[in-house]
């Protein structure tokens, strides 16, 4: 975020006591969910949903990404790139390393 | 000779080089930390049995943790917001409640560690503590390197907003940024090791 303008600076002071908020709020769903003791993929896919949501809130309003320079989205979209094929590098040992034995 | 792009707007980029740097060492983050959370799926789905973290770890200080370092994230913002409003002395009370806020984060953390090891849970004890330990430890580093940076533009640093307040905004800002990145790290932490 580039510009200092004290009215929009206000604005978004705003923003940040929402996202705040919203934040709290979804900690709260979290902890709730996890007591009703779901079934694992079930529990999984909510809380990383909800997981994911609050880090695009603070990505967004607080890293300020809504608005950011096409730079820095080449950047974390090569990251994000890595980071998924990273997180899915496990998959390739189900049936015991079949797919990286050859 | 004064560092270029501290506060002018490269052409080529469109940004201060001071931005750029701090997202380029995120993007290096996210790659460790990742690193890490692959290690923990590969570890969890090769277990034949794993223990749900709430049998083990203590929910309601870690819940009130997250809410300590999202409460923190806010006020790390709000001291940026304060300087480039142009009030110094609402920035050095953010900023110090945000400094404060990781003290906090760390101290629950402590009793965390410590009740653990009273009851001979260690790092060797099982794949799920090891991780536990790993996982936490180095975001619990993160704390502090962020704490010492923000305690330094509290303190010392500050001396910078007399001479050149734009940029000692922006270096808030890039701060700012890492803090905010630890934050993230923990909301996806919490559930991870604490409900699933």
């Amino acid at each position: 975020m580039t510009g200092h303008d004290p009215a929009e600076i206000d604005r978004h002071v705003k923003v940040y006591i929402t996202v705040f908020v919203a934040l709290m709020a979804l900690t709260i769903i979290t902890v709730v969910i996890s007591r009703f003791h779901l079934p694992v993929p079930i529990a999984v896919s909510i809380a990383l949903l909800v997981a994911t949501v609050k880090g695009s809130l603070v990505a967004c309003y607080f890293m300020h990404l809504i608005s950011e320079k096409k730079l820095i989205y080449a950047v974390l979209a090569l990251t994000v790139a890595f980071f998924i094929a990273l997180l899915f590098l496990p998959v390739l040992t189900v049936h015991d390393g079949f797919w990286i034995r050859g | 000779m004064d560092i270029p792009y501290t506060v002018e707007i490269r052409r080529d980029t469109g940004l201060t080089n001071g931005k750029i740097g701090i997202w380029l060492f995120l993007a290096s983050e996210v790659m460790l930390f990742g690193a890490l959370f692959a290690s923990y799926i590969l570890i969890r789905t090769g277990a034949p049995t794993w223990p749900r973290g709430d049998t083990i770890l203590n929910v309601p200080l870690a819940t009130f943790n997250t809410i300590v370092l999202i409460t923190s994230s806010v006020t790390m913002v709000m001291a940026w917001a304060s300087l480039a409003r142009h009030r110094f002395g609402t920035f050095r009370l953010y900023m110090g409640a945000t400094i404060l806020l990781g003290g906090v984060f760390l101290v629950v953390k402590y009793f965390e560690y410590s009740h653990k090891f009273e009851m001979g849970l260690f790092p060797s004890t099982n794949n799920f503590l090891a991780i536990y330990f790993t996982l936490t430890g180095l975001h619990m580093l993160h704390v502090i390197g962020g704490m010492a940076v923000n305690a330094y533009f509290w303190g010392p640093g500050a001396k910078l907003w007399k001479t050149n307040p734009e940029w000692f905004t922006n270096r808030v800002e890039h701060s700012g940024l890492f803090w905010h990145f630890v934050d993230l790290v923990w909301i996806f932490l919490f559930p991870t090791l604490y409900l699933l």
